[in-house]
């Protein structure tokens, strides 16, 4: 696909997205309590977005992975949280 | 339109959703043994399990006039209990020989722990004994990139194990090359909240590869859904693919992998 063609098929989609996640940003901003690991790596992710060099997708995930290599002692719960917390 | 859903939980959907595959062309369904949504209180809750994916279910999709064929394991989300897991395995080899089984899966990680580890070496321990074919689950999210290098080091450490006759399910961009390097087969996973959205799937097979690869709905009784292979084959027409190739990865790329198995077989 041309340059031309792939802005015609996902632009909107994409504006649409990340109009969405402006949305969200706001609407932890204006909710009271603390927050969690979570919103620090998700900042960190945005980050890449703004990187003018291919694999942004590859490096967004990699930001919110666990990088340790060592298996748990134990597995206490079964979901994940979709960032890692910094320790296990 | 042809193609294969090499991954789909179908004892957790409709009849319409049988319907609707098979209007959109699916030709073969597999289903993998996977978590029911809640632990299982003992080995016979699998043993009924396993009759479901190996007798009921196959019946059921007959009806449709759609081949069923299933795989076999305690899934990775029920793998901390060791004992509980050692009772399921023990029980696998009387199905193996069923006609719609086709190898141990999904096995794998969930949260990367010891036990699971213990369990998936069991399953890989099981399924080199019987010459079986593997499919492996690797974990949700933040689990997913150190749980693939713990399940391709796994396999990896059984000289008994053969790459090519392993699919290692849910890649995404961050462990796509880290499964094809290794000469093992990958899966991708089309979920609309998690995994892969189509777009990002047809991105991987333009920026990695066509060969040793195909797509699946893992539709379940979670959020998913059951025509997302046809739904990204849509996606591959839109970018002008060749309808060549969007058959040789939704419908000849499965066929290759799963005719390993002599049971493997379409109408
Ligand atoms: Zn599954």
């Amino acid at each position: 696909m041309t340059r031309q063609q792939v802005l015609d098929q996902y632009f909107v989609d994409a504006r649409h997205k990340l109009i969405d996640l402006a949305a969200f940003l706001d609407r932890v901003d204006r909710s009271e309590g603390e927050a969690d690991f979570r919103i620090a790596a998700f900042r960190t992710a945005l980050k890449h977005l703004a990187e003018k060099k291919p694999h942004r997708a590859k490096r967004v995930l990699l930001s919110f992975s666990d990088p340790t290599t060592k298996p748990l002692a134990k597995a206490t719960v079964k979901g994940a949280t979709g960032a890692w917390p910094g320790k296990n | 339109m042809r193609y294969i859903e090499p991954h789909g939980h179908m004892v957790s959907r409709t009849t319409d959703d049988y319907q609707d595959m098979v209007t959109a062309g699916c030709a073969a369904v597999c289903e993998p043994a996977f978590w029911a949504g809640f632990d299982r209180s003992s080995a016979d809750g699998f043993h009924d399990y396993f009759c479901q994916l190996t007798d009921y279910e196959p019946k059921r999709a007959a009806k449709f006039g759609l081949p069923h064929f299933s795989w076999l394991c305690i899934n990775p989300k029920e793998s901390e209990d060791v004992a509980l897991a050692t009772d399921v395995i023990g029980l696998i080899p009387k199905f193996l020989d069923r006609p719609n089984v086709l190898g141990i899966g999904e096995i794998g990680l969930n949260k990367n722990s010891r036990n699971e580890m213990k369990v998936l070496e069991m399953h890989v321990d099981l399924a080199a004994r019987h010459d079986q074919l593997i499919l492996v689950h690797t974990p949700h999210l933040e689990d997913k990139l150190k749980g693939t290098r713990l399940i391709l080091d796994v396999l990896r450490s059984d000289k008994r194990i053969r790459p090519e006759r392993c699919i290692i399910d849910h890649v995404e961009e961050h462990t796509i090359q880290l499964v094809l390097d290794a000469g093992f087969w990958a899966g991708m996973t089309l979920y609309p909240e998690s995994k892969c959205s189509p777009a990002r799937a047809v991105d991987m097979l333009d920026l990695y590869s066509h060969e040793r690869i195909w797509m699946n709905s893992a539709c379940d009784w979670g959020v998913s859904i059951p025509l997302a292979v046809p739904r990204t084959a849509l996606e591959m027409k839109r970018r002008g693919w060749p309808a060549d190739l969007v058959d040789k990865v939704i419908y000849r790329n499965p066929i290759q992998f799963l005719s390993q198995c002599p049971k493997f077989k379409l109408p």
